[in-house]
């Protein structure tokens, strides 16, 4: 028993000075397993008294808990060390760009168009498409263009032969459905339409939304609301928007409308066109078999690319249709 | 149409200044495109007089005048070869600023001491012109300030008016509109039959009644053409965008600006016998005034003489029959054509006329004679001449009818918004010259004034009380009706969400023209022909496409020339293809992809975007969209014979996946491999609304196995076969390795497969899935010649 606190000061010893969890196991076994040095000492205890048993017991228990304590704390020292050491090892870069693809983007023609379908489509408007080579009765008679209307030269029409020709707008789409349909309507036409124009502000190819709201009761005061609303949600600014005595063939009364855009040096507000409006004229309706007398409707059009170019402060029409990788990615 | 604010301030003068009137009449819908200055900023300059020209001791271009400036006589040097004693001219003197900020000083010229300038009108910013100095007329008051004299505080404005307008398109009309806009008549000088001195009238017969409803003619003799139009005419025409030519044409000209109604005057000694209007005859030529010769069709309405046209009625008159400095005696013209008989003649010629700009719009049909007699007197006022009577061809029949348009009260309160009010209404209409012809139980019988072609129904008169009551002062209401919830098919998706997916693959979406470049489109699509354009605006865009991949290997092409080597790209939209008579116009969606699959970083390598790359992407897509698509070996003129897939749902051909082929691609002089894909959309956007079916709790058995087999069978043959013999409770397979090597001999490859077993109600015992996984063994090799691999 003289040398159990020698055995109790080298097992501390040891455990201070093991380097590794496996080396702290040996020690363990050494000193505390069933044949280790400590735990060896309960075998002297048979040659003990009665008396001095559990007092010798105790001591040895006590040297054991000691050893075992030691061993422990050891460990949880040496196992945190481990992990420290893995992790270190594991840290990375993280500010080094993710792995995988990029992500593309749409068109700003079709980011523009998205969201006037969206505006519209929540107010119950559907989404209309039709043919794009159309005929003459559709792009023209039906819109009250007949043959000899002045209206024609504006429209620098493409033409396949003398009944067929490209679109000069999408309203021939608002024909065709309520031909097919009956009223009431509301409908947007969005679409690539066609003239015969190609110049710095001219492409021969462009965008339009065309808009038919046909219901019994219908005024020009719902149309001003309609497209007014539309060019504050579109524009997201609350904007002076003015309507102007106009003329299209296939509406009566007829607006263009100005949107304030700015301001002139004299602080007056500066005006810019942005879209056309009326309301339906009885030619169209008689045209689709609809009663002018039981319903009116209204209509209204604009340019898809002349908007996305205010909203996005693109300057040149072209850019749209050259489709430049470092046109188009300004748009994702 | 440009005028001058003065001329119309002649007929209507409101207390508004030049904005606030361009602003007026933009919000009546004669919309201001912009104005001008009629002059540009000078001062110090007065009508000076040459009192006296010597000759320049030291250069014979030059000479030196004394001008007086109505104080003093200086002295001037001068280089225009029109400077001559007495002549009055504009004189900048001393301390004068001309446009440009150009300031006049005491100047020596040659030794010869110069104190001012005498001055062009392109000196001034009046025109163009510096082929002498201006000349003024002989009673300009000398000292006068040019200014003052020439009242040149005036501003030219471009009205844009649109094509209903006709009325418009005159001094008369914009005055009546601004007149209607501030409350105030407005007033021309009184027009007044000028009394014939003699009796010689023309003969005049129309052939053509319902072309030219009505035709007047007079002759006006012994007129002197040599003598100038006075400088006011000429100012008024000037700053309307007309030029001076001569009294004659510069009177008919000026009437029509003034009234609106195009005149025409013709030499009488070169018309042969009378006047005729009549529809050309085929082979007819004709050498108009601008000296081209046209050929005349026969939907042409002319005037003629016995023997040959003299003038494209209504357009332009001949070269031969036009008046010149010679001419003794004139005929006048003044007509109303029909606008529907004149429409698109002036465009087949090539020419676009003030008079047929007005003429195919509308011209007043009641306004001929006035302005006969308004351009009677002012000939006479300026070369004298001797008048003879109006000889009028009226065709009642042909002419417009005088229209009345009942207008109920109630429209237009409904189609306005607004309860204008009976009394408002009345005014508004009487003041555009409307007259109420009865006072109906529910609204007005309106007479339509022969002004106003445009107004022909109810809709045309709540538009007139719209525009004038100012739209900008109707209410603002929001639109009333049923807001019913609308079908929408589960199973069909949207375009936007195939958009948003290729998106989110790294495509950028691109918009090309719908007419391409034909020779482009016959290297992609040889078999089909484009529709092509009677009128394209260019070679290179003259078919329309027939496939999308026209356009997009377009755009490859510019961004890689544009030191772009990785694009993705894709497009939606139609393609053209005749289908018999039809024309078969179907939406698509397309892509090209070239460069590597990834972004070039460092951790995504550079491995160029190949075959499986895309085919795994469109995959995905078709997940998405719910729907099975097979892809099988196929063969596309513009793809890699080997590299090319054609797609099919439920047989039907939906679309072909490939590699450009490389002489295609060597040909539009593109770079890198280029994968192709084009999908018909109609085909794939329909799939299904999902169907719950039980999880099963049983376990999952799986089995691999690698087989040998020639190269030429396809994987789909060996999944084909596997499946027909694995049994109903297949619930996957999976080729997980594909390999090809010397050690498996020519033609062959290795294929690794694993196969899944689950049943929903039970465990799979083990005899069951040996027996189905032999089965598919033999099968293979029984059907497809493949050797287990060892």
């Amino acid at each position: 028993m003289e040398n159990l606190d020698q055995l109790v000061q080298d097992g501390l010893a040891a455990v201070e000075s093991a380097d590794s969890l496996q080396a702290l196991d040996q020690i363990r076994v050494e000193y505390l397993g069933k044949k280790g040095v400590i735990t060896q000492q309960a075998k002297t205890l048979g040659k003990l008294s009665a008396q001095e048993r559990p007092a010798a017991g105790q001591k040895i228990n006590e040297a054991k808990g000691q050893v075992e304590q030691a061993i422990n704390a050891r460990r949880t020292d040496l196992e945190r060390a481990a992990i420290e050491q893995r992790l270190a090892s594991e840290s990375i870069d993280v500010t080094l760009p993710g792995r995988g693809q990029d992500l593309g983007g749409l068109h700003p023609v079709t980011r523009t168009l998205q969201r006037i379908e969206q505006f519209f489509s929540r107010a119950g408007y559907t989404v209309e498409q039709g043919p794009e080579i159309e005929d003459d009765y559709h792009n023209f008679e039906a819109l009250n263009i007949p043959g000899h209307h002045p209206a024609r030269a504006m429209h620098d029409t493409f033409y396949f032969d003398p009944g067929t020709l490209l679109r000069t707008h999408t309203s021939p789409v608002q024909i065709r459905t309520m031909e097919d349909g009956q009223p009431p309507f509301r409908m947007i036409c969005p679409g690539r339409v066609y003239r015969c124009d190609s110049d710095m502000t001219h492409t021969p190819m462009f965008h339009q939304v065309e808009g038919l709201l046909v219901e019994r009761d219908v005024s020009f005061a719902d149309l001003k609301s309609t497209v007014e609303e539309f060019l504050r949600v579109f524009f997201e600014r609350d904007l002076e928007v003015r309507f102007r005595p106009s003329y299209f063939p296939f509406t009566e009364p007829s607006a263009e409308v100005d949107i304030e855009w700015g301001r002139e040096e004299d602080g007056s507000i500066k005006w810019l066109e942005v879209m056309g409006c009326g309301m339906v004229h009885p030619k169209v309706f008689e045209h689709c078999g609809i009663d002018a007398e039981e319903y009116r409707g209204f209509a209204f059009g604009l340019g898809v690319e002349r908007l996305a170019m205010l909203r996005y402060g693109v300057n040149d029409l072209r850019m749209f249709f050259e489709n430049d990788l470092r046109f188009l990615r300004q748009f994702r | 149409m440009k005028f001058s604010e003065q001329w119309l301030r002649e007929w209507v003068n409101p207390a508004n200044d030049t904005q606030a009137l361009m602003d007026q009449i933009t919000m009546a819908g004669l919309e201001v495109d912009g104005f001008e200055p009629v002059a540009g900023k000078f001062s110090g300059v007065v009508v000076g007089e040459v009192v006296s020209v010597s000759p320049h001791p030291d250069a014979d271009k030059l000479r030196v005048c004394q001008v007086s400036d109505g104080k003093q006589a200086v002295s001037v040097v001068c280089g225009a070869p029109n400077v001559r004693d007495g002549l009055k001219v504009p004189f900048a003197v001393v301390g004068a600023v001309l446009p440009g900020d150009f300031k006049i000083k005491k100047a020596k010229l040659r030794g010869q001491s110069s104190e001012g300038m005498l001055c062009s009108e392109a000196e001034l910013g009046l025109s163009e012109n510096h082929d002498g100095l201006m000349e003024l007329p002989e009673d300009a008051p000398v000292g006068q300030e040019l200014t003052e004299f020439l009242k040149l505080n005036d501003v030219t404005i471009d009205v844009d008016l649109t094509p209903n307008r006709s009325d418009c398109l005159s001094i008369k009309g914009i005055a009546r509109e601004v007149g209607v806009l501030n409350s105030l008549v407005a007033e021309g000088p009184e027009i007044t039959p000028v009394e014939a001195v003699h009796s010689d009238v023309p003969e005049i017969a129309v052939k053509a009644p319902e072309g030219c409803p009505r035709y007047l003619g007079r002759i006006l003799r012994n007129v002197d053409l040599s003598v100038e139009s006075p400088l006011w005419m000429q100012e008024k025409l000037r700053r309307s965008g007309i030029r001076s030519i001569d009294a004659a044409v510069d009177v008919t000209n000026y009437v029509m600006l003034e009234l609106g109604q195009p005149l025409h005057a013709f030499d009488r000694d070169e018309i042969d016998g009378g006047i005729v209007v009549r529809m050309a005859r085929p082979d007819e030529k004709l050498v108009l005034l601008d000296g081209q010769e046209v050929e005349l069709t026969a939907d042409t309405l002319v005037i003629a003489d016995h023997a040959k046209p003299i003038a494209i009625a209504g357009v332009m008159g001949g070269e031969h029959s036009g008046v010149s400095e010679k001419t003794r005696d004139l005929i006048l013209e003044a007509a109303y054509f029909d606008p529907i008989t004149l429409a698109g003649k002036a465009r087949h010629y090539g020419l676009h006329t003030d008079a047929s700009h007005r003429f195919e719009r509308g011209v007043d049909f009641e306004l001929a004679r006035d302005a006969m007699e308004r351009a009677t007197a002012l000939l006479m006022s300026i070369v004298g001449g001797e008048p003879g009577d109006i000889v009028e061809v009226v065709s009642q029949q042909d002419l417009p009818i005088d229209r009345t348009v009942d207008l109920r009260e109630q429209r237009v309160s409904a189609v306005l918004g607004l309860e204008i009010g009976r009394t408002t209404v009345e005014e508004i209409l009487t003041r555009l010259g409307l007259r109420i012809d009865k006072l109906l139980k529910n609204g007005w019988r309106v007479h339509v004034p022969s002004f106003r072609p445009d107004i022909s129904i109810e809709e045309d008169l709540i538009e007139e009380i719209g525009r004038i009551y100012g739209y900008n002062n109707l209410p603002v209401t929001e639109p009333k009706g049923s807001l019913g919830l609308r079908p929408q098919q589960e199973a069909v998706r949207p375009v936007s969400a195939i958009q948003d997916y290729f998106v989110s693959c790294g495509y950028q979406e691109a918009i090309t023209y719908s007419f391409v470049d034909p020779k482009v489109q016959n290297l992609v699509d040889p078999e089909r022909e484009g529709i092509a354009l009677a009128n394209p605006i260019s070679s290179d865009l003259s078919v329309m496409r027939t496939t999308l991949w026209s356009g997009l290997l377009k755009t490859v092409a510019h961004n890689q020339n544009r030191q772009q080597p990785r694009i993705r790209l894709f497009e939606t939209g139609l393609r053209f293809v005749k289908d018999g008579d039809r024309i078969d116009q179907r939406p698509m969606l397309a892509g090209a992809v070239v460069g590597s699959q990834l972004p070039e970083n460092w951790a995504n390598g550079r491995r160029n975007a190949d075959f499986f790359d895309v085919k795994g992407e469109i995959e995905s897509l078709f997940r998405l969209l719910g729907i099975e698509v097979q892809f099988l070996a196929g063969q596309h003129p513009a793809l890699h014979p080997g590299q090319t897939a054609e797609l099919l749902r439920n047989g039907e051909h939906v679309g072909w996946l490939g590699i450009l082929h490389p002489q295609v691609q060597k040909k539009l002089e593109l770079n890198g491999t280029i994968l192709m894909f084009e999908l018909s959309l109609n085909s794939i956007v329909s799939g299904y609304v999902p169907n719950f079916k039980d999880i099963s709790k049983f376990p999952e058995v799986r089995r691999d196995l690698a087989i040998i087999i020639g190269s030429d069978v396809g994987f789909a043959d060996v999944e084909r076969v596997a499946k027909k013999h694995a049994g109903e409770h297949l619930t996957a397979l999976r080729a997980f390795d594909v390999y090809e090597g010397e050690s498996l001999g020519e033609g062959n490859r290795s294929l690794a497969l694993s196969l899944f077993w689950q049943h929903p109600e039970r465990t799979l015992n083990e005899e069951e899935v040996h027996s189905l996984f032999n089965g598919v063994i033999e099968a293979l090799q029984e059907e497809l010649e493949a050797t287990l691999r060892s």
